[in-house]
């Protein structure tokens, strides 16, 4: 594992790809992607259908293994660490669909997120009600994205925003630097996305946001920063005005350039 | 009415649904009697089997994983319970903590090989690995090959309660079968049993809050091999033979069987199953060949009518209202 001497200009940077490259049997997803995320920002990847936004979150998470390229996390390499250790380091992610343990409860998806920062993963020889010592602070995560009213509903049972909401609290419990967002208001009704919007910029408060986003008013509303991928390449980054006004950029989403 | 003034002053102590203790202590009572009225060399084999099962299903009912090896753990474990009682003068209870030691042992060199692999291909190295199992059993100079190991001595529990007597040693079998379901209930309901849980149900979900998800199946392996060989170590005791039947890869696929039909997934339900099959083969052996074929078709007619087992569509169909 190699550590790099911190420039001043690193230290800013939470997480950094360096020539980041996936190629699926000859296929090239990712080509060469530079993927600064400033400490502190929330940070839009952005991008036309393909693009190929999933496959990076994937590779910083390592579900996927790159082709080529190195991943640096507060300046340290983090490029052939497992999916596991990753969230461990605190990079933690939410999936494109909503991701629960559906036939647990509600408190008990939070549950399960803290059991391993208090020691309870491995007690297989003490009882399960144990976990009740935990209540209290997975109720409070469940306050903070309003599901304080669905503790013991099987988690199936909720809404896909409530889901997305559990998805969030659950990703919370791990308290993580950086949380990696994988279209957090996708497929939702417009009262939900708006509720999810206000839910990420008050979780971003005190951490990174990394995320994939369709939404271009949400993206709009909440980034500090953009990248804009097209065809596996970085085409554009900035501000959402800048990226916006970007002829490149216009044309990527419109087909044509008029402006 | 009684047993829910039973449940309310007993919340504490065993957190269950009430019909799961009403039916535990009817089973509790009837196993406690039954010796009078049925052959106790037949009740504590049953049991054997019935523990056999109950460890095997942490595996693929509470964590979703096909091993087609745990013959191994079982069979090596009775051969190593009978070595110790007639070559090395062990006490029963030290006999049968031996062959549990190496079941665990064992499992945890099985899990360490399988592990990684998903669905076929971690079902067919555990059967490779454990028909190595049944290759070393056949070859060993122990073990006494086609022959097995016979006439077993009983011994003396703690060196002085002497086991010979069928009536006294059904108490202690008992006493480790009931231990054996306590620890199978125990790991299910517990907070590692609540992560096998979150892993069965969504894998890279949990991988994704930072649980490395090898090293539970891993530890859930081990268990229940090392509760496997608590069975077969006490099976050795009670039939005074350890011989290849039970090191087959058939023997892997019983247990299977009746974890199916008791209902996977259930606590109880392979103790069940075990016991329907064995008595099946027990009470039917005048049939000799045949009891394969009803076996089968009651797995068959099991299968397609009633897929959660015995004890899974009991519970399905319970009203719901009192839980």
């Amino acid at each position: 594992m190699t550590t790099f001497f911190h420039t001043a200009e690193q230290r800013e940077y939470i997480l950094e790809t360096v020539g980041l490259s996936k190629e699926f049997r000859g296929f090239v997803a990712i080509n060469q992607v530079d993927l600064k995320v400033r400490k502190g920002t929330i940070h839009a990847l952005i991008g036309p259908n393909g693009a190929g936004k999933t496959t990076v979150f994937n590779l910083l998470t390592r579900f996927l293994k790159e082709t080529a390229g190195a991943i640096i996390y507060k300046g340290r390499d983090i490029t052939h660490s497992r999916a596991d250790s990753i969230a461990r380091l605190g990079i933690v992610r939410s999936f494109q669909i909503s991701s629960v343990f559906p036939h647990l409860t509600v408190r008990e998806n939070v549950r399960v997120a803290l059991q391993r920062k208090h020691g309870m993963d491995m007690h297989f020889w003490r009882p399960a009600r144990e976990l009740n010592r935990l209540n209290r602070e997975a109720d409070a995560l469940l306050d903070e994205v309003g599901l304080e009213s669905f503790v013991n509903l099987q988690a199936v049972e909720l809404s896909y925003g409530r889901k997305r909401a559990l998805e969030i609290a659950t990703t919370l419990a791990l308290d993580p630097e950086l949380m990696l967002l994988d279209e957090p208001t996708q497929g939702m009704g417009h009262e939900d996305v708006g509720r999810i919007a206000d839910l990420i910029r008050k979780v971003a408060a005190n951490r990174t946001i990394l995320m994939v986003e369709h939404n271009l008013d949400v993206v709009a509303n909440l980034s500090h920063w953009i990248t804009v991928l097209q065809r596996g390449e970085v085409l554009a980054e900035g501000s959402y005005d800048e990226v916006s006004g970007n002829p490149q950029v216009i044309e990527a989403y419109m087909g044509t350039a008029h402006g | 009415m009684w047993s829910s003034s039973l449940q309310r002053r007993l919340p504490r102590i065993v957190d269950m649904p009430r019909m799961t203790i009403v039916a535990g202590i009817i089973v509790l009572g009837a196993l406690l009697v039954l010796p009078q009225f049925i052959y106790p060399v037949f009740l504590m084999k049953a049991m054997c089997f019935a523990l056999f099962a109950c460890a095997f299903n942490l595996l693929l009912g509470f964590t979703g994983l096909l091993s087609f090896g745990h013959a191994a753990f079982f069979g090596s474990a009775s051969y190593i319970s009978a070595h110790a009682l007639k070559v090395w003068g062990f006490t029963p209870e030290l006999a049968i903590l031996a062959a549990t030691l190496n079941s665990a042992l064992l499992g945890y060199l099985f899990a360490y090989v399988a592990i990684r692999r998903q669905g076929i291909y971690f079902a067919m190295i555990t059967l490779a690995l454990s028909q190595m199992v049944f290759f070393a059993a056949l070859q060993l100079p122990f073990t006494g090959g086609e022959d097995g190991i016979q006439a077993v001595p009983r011994g003396a529990l703690f060196g002085f309660i002497d086991l010979s007597d069928n009536r006294t040693l059904y108490f202690f079998v008992l006493a480790i079968f009931l231990f054996g379901l306590f620890a199978v209930w125990r790991i299910v309901h517990s907070p590692f049993g609540q992560i096998l849980k979150a892993i069965r149900e969504n894998e890279t979900r949990a991988m994704s809050l930072g649980y490395r998800v090898d090293y539970y199946k891993l530890v859930v392996f081990v268990l229940s091999a090392t509760l496997s060989g608590l069975a077969g170590g006490t099976k050795a005791l009670v039939v005074q033979v350890a011989s290849l039947t039970d090191v087959t890869w058939q023997m892997s696929g019983e247990v299977v069987l009746m974890t199916l039909l008791g209902g996977m997934g259930t606590i109880f339900g392979p103790a069940v199953g075990a016991t329907v099959v064995l008595s099946l083969q027990n009470y039917l052996s005048s049939l000799g060949s045949l009891v394969t074929i009803i076996i089968g078709v009651i797995f068959v007619v099991c299968v397609l009518a009633f897929r959660r087992g015995i004890v899974g569509e009991l519970q399905a169909r319970w009203p719901r209202r009192n839980q």
